[in-house]
């Protein structure tokens, strides 16, 4: 007999979805004046869970507007402290509701429970207790004497941590004295909403913030609207390059959070089992959906066979299935458009002459699912070790030298992030001058603090966020 | 290959530094995520009775007493006396010169003897001491030995003495059960512990063991993690099996679920059995069966409704 662990499913009764929901405009959940509804849907499912509202360009200027107005004759009158307290009330209203949060997140997103609850909702609860302690003390942060808010930021955040996004955006932005209309992804609007909630219930000024949704459209509007004079946006390259563009010229401040296609090092000498671990937690945490995951493994070659043999045990061992199930490890893929593509560059991988590799395991019938794969035999050519597929696919590479490993992980578009595994300290310091990466992690991965700045070099953005570097791009001095 | 590593002491120093290192964070966030895995319903009830029939019930106090350990045997051979279905453990465990009196109370039944070894606790003793204590405790019939390593010499780097002494112990035990004790909470890293759960496979040990119960910490997750990663290792290497024997400090029903996730997911169902896991404890038994009672009448009844002993 063996251990088969029971279902364990976290209950969906702690959320309450509405069947419809408004656009969240100073203060209020308001009807649209010229959008339409659309559907988000369970990805684990394909229910539908609720119809949400696309916001048209109309209302894209009755929320800028009313951000303009909350900035000019409030939240830019508060002195930080008072500020500060929203910021911690948010906080704690975050934690309260943690569970609901993650079921949420969980439910629209499709990631485990797990990491909703471990990682995401703590990780937004922190960032606002940490930028409300920057409020008050924002003469101190390096920016001068006497460091100004730049007025209303327009926020157009990504799918793949819905709700830690959105906290990444709000909480700087608020802390540093702007207002803000905030536009979530078009697939996973739901934790913003209640968001919206939480503004409510903490008594933020009506308009502080405003919560819009709806697809590229709306968030062109937003970007593009002239009351704007913030630009912060966390997505795909090629969208940040088309923001880049509409706004050159303009008076807007811009921070970009793009793609990556991360180098995860491992050295003949690292602690082998936990690189292990650092590899499946790079590039399968969250699906593979990080725009910093560890998606180019480079495994010095006197250690491959180990380090492979390793990994693909590892991977036996990985539960796919119900997000809510608080047993899972790999939930579902976001969206059908995001199944395809991540289908589309497997195919490419494997007509290219990659060897693809899977775990058996069993997938639900409904939903958007792709189980966690491993590509051997990849060269530097194929496009499965250039572009970003944004889900669980691990391409393998391998190398001979320091130098090389250098070489290779620096031999991209990209430079979100870069991982190193070894024992050797001299080498860490060494790798990390190196890589020309935001951020480089030592012997572990995907790890993220409030205190520590997040962002990219060339093709993965500029600007910075998290940390006091964070508040930089919402402060004019 | 591994015949070889043993054949001088440099040949073991080498061999046993150039084991892959432990990263300490690394481990520690393994073992933690592993305690967050949600047991419930039918897997919990599997998951009880699998850990009291891994249990090495334990008395090691200098007040022992043949009543004691007669007490002992009879809460071994029927732990739950409301409830005839729940399993027996796995050994008694006590000092050599308590053997005879477990021996005789546990005959007939499949509950194994085993006894500490080699001038337990510290271990600071000659080997004609450790060796006579052994032979002392399988002429009284002791089915298993515990025996403890020499931390003082592994910690000075005398590995190539750690080892003849657990080989001299493994002939001096015949065909007893050899489980040597590492004592981690006096070797501190897990770098040692990886070092010092090889070098006794390589010497021959049958089990692996945490720690004797005499120091803090004992038992703790992330020690054992790194240990059954070291006899999963080893089974690779040689196709050998060895076991493992967290000791001391676990005394939950929630922390014995979590060492059995952690051993199935780290080497699976071979080693989901008493005789390549166990669980040191004594208070942990009483823990598991209202855990158990609970789950068959929905209720919780106090801890007067269970046997002391």
């Amino acid at each position: 007999m063996s251990f088969e662990y029971a279902p364990a499913p976290e209950s969906r009764a702690i959320v309450d979805i509405k069947s419809s929901y408004g656009l969240f405009i100073n203060g209020d959940f308001t009807e649209s004046q010229d959008g339409k509804p659309f559907k988000t849907v369970s990805p684990a499912s394909e229910e539908v869970l609720a119809e949400v509202t696309e916001a048209g360009p109309a209302d894209v200027d009755k929320a800028v507007r009313a951000a303009r107005r909350a900035y000019d004759r409030t939240w830019s009158k508060l002195s930080g402290r008072d500020r500060a307290k929203y910021l911690y009330r948010i906080a704690r209203i975050v934690q309260e509701r943690s569970r609901e949060l993650a079921v949420l997140e969980s439910l629209d997103n499709g990631k485990p429970i797990r990491e909703s609850r471990d990682v995401d909702v703590p990780l937004v609860a922190a960032h606002f207790f940490y930028y409300a302690g920057w409020a008050d003390k924002l003469e101190y942060a390096g920016f001068g004497p006497d460091p100004q808010p730049l007025g209303v930021a327009g926020q157009v955040i990504p799918w793949n941590f819905p709700l830690l996004m959105l906290a990444w955006k709000i909480a700087p932005a608020l802390a540093a004295g702007n207002t803000v209309i905030l536009k979530p992804a078009e697939t996973t609007p739901l934790t913003a909403l209640a968001f919206a909630e939480i503004c409510q219930q903490a008594d933020l000024p009506p308009g502080v913030v405003n919560i819009i949704t709806g697809a590229g459209d709306t968030g062109r509007a937003l970007v593009e609207h002239h009351g704007v004079d913030k630009v912060a946006f966390t997505g795909s390259t090629e969208v940040g390059r088309a923001i880049a563009k509409s706004v050159a010229g303009s008076n807007k401040k811009v921070t970009l959070e793009l793609g990556g296609k991360a180098a995860n090092v491992i050295f003949e000498d690292a602690p082998v089992d936990q690189a292990v671990e650092g590899i499946i937690n790079g590039i399968f945490f969250n699906q593979g959906h990080v725009c910093c995951a560890g998606s180019r493994l480079l495994v010095q070659e006197s250690v491959y066979d180990e380090v492979l043999a390793r990994l693909k045990r590892r991977m036996s061992t990985l539960r796919v299935g119900d997000p809510l199930d608080k047993n899972t490890d790999i939930g579902a893929i976001n969206s059908a458009m995001q199944l395809a593509k991540i289908r589309e560059l497997s195919q490419i991988g494997e007509d290219e002459g990659a060897e693809r590799w899977s775990p058996a395991c069993e997938l639900p019938e409904h939903g958007y699912w792709f189980p966690p794969t491993i590509f051997t035999g990849v060269s530097q050519a194929h496009r499965i070790a250039r572009e970003e597929i944004f889900g669980p696919v691990l391409s393998v590479l391998t190398f001979r030298t320091p130098a090389e490993a250098v070489e290779k992980a620096n031999n991209t578009p990209f430079g979100l992030s870069a991982g190193v595994w070894t024992e050797k300290g001299s080498r860490i310091l060494w790798m990390a001058n190196q890589l020309r990466a935001g951020v480089v992690w030592a012997n572990t991965c995907n790890r993220f603090d409030p205190t520590s700045p997040f962002g990219g070099y060339k093709e993965s953005g500029y600007g910075r966020e998290g940390g006091r570097h964070g508040l930089e791009g919402y402060l004019a001095h | 290959m591994l015949a070889d590593v043993t054949s001088s002491e440099d040949r073991l120093r080498r061999f046993l530094h150039g084991l892959p290192g432990v990263d300490q964070v690394g481990a520690e966030a393994r073992a933690a995520t592993l305690g967050t895995r949600s047991i419930k319903t039918s897997a919990k009830q599997y998951a009880l009775d699998l850990a009291i029939s891994m249990i090495d019930l334990t008395t090691l106090e200098g007040q022992d007493t043949p009543g004691k350990v007669r007490a002992l045997c009879a809460k071994a051979k029927r732990p739950d006396p409301a409830d005839p279905t729940a399993p027996q453990v796995a050994a008694v465990c006590v000092y050599p010169d308590l053997v005879a009196t477990a021996k005789h109370e546990l005959r007939g039944t499949n509950i194994n003897v085993a006894s500490v070894a080699t001038g337990f606790p510290s271990g600071r003793t000659s080997l004609a001491i450790k060796q006579q204590d052994t032979k002392d405790a399988v002429a009284a019939g002791a089915d298993e030995v515990d025996m403890v390593i020499d931390r003082g010499a592994f910690l000075s780097g005398r590995y190539g003495l750690v080892f003849d002494e657990i080989v001299a112990i493994r002939e001096a035990a015949g065909d007893a059960h050899l489980k040597v004790i590492l004592e981690t909470g006096e070797l501190v890293t897990y770098d040692n512990v990886r070092r010092a759960s090889w070098l006794a496979m390589l010497a021959g040990a049958d089990f692996i063991k945490t720690s004797t119960g005499k120091v803090q910490p004992a038992a703790t997750l992330p020690v054992t993690l790194v240990m059954l990663e070291a006899v999963r290792d080893y089974h690779e290497a040689t196709g050998l099996h060895i076991g493992v024997k967290p000791a001391g400090g676990i005394r939950t029903s929630k922390d014995a679920i979590k060492y059995l996730v952690m051993v199935n997911e780290t080497c699976g169902d071979d080693w989901l059995n008493p005789d390549l896991f166990r669980f040191g404890a004594s208070s942990l038994l009483n823990e598991l069966l209202m855990q158990r009672t609970r789950m068959s009448t929905g209720r919780y009844s106090g801890p007067d409704y269970f046997t002391l002993d």
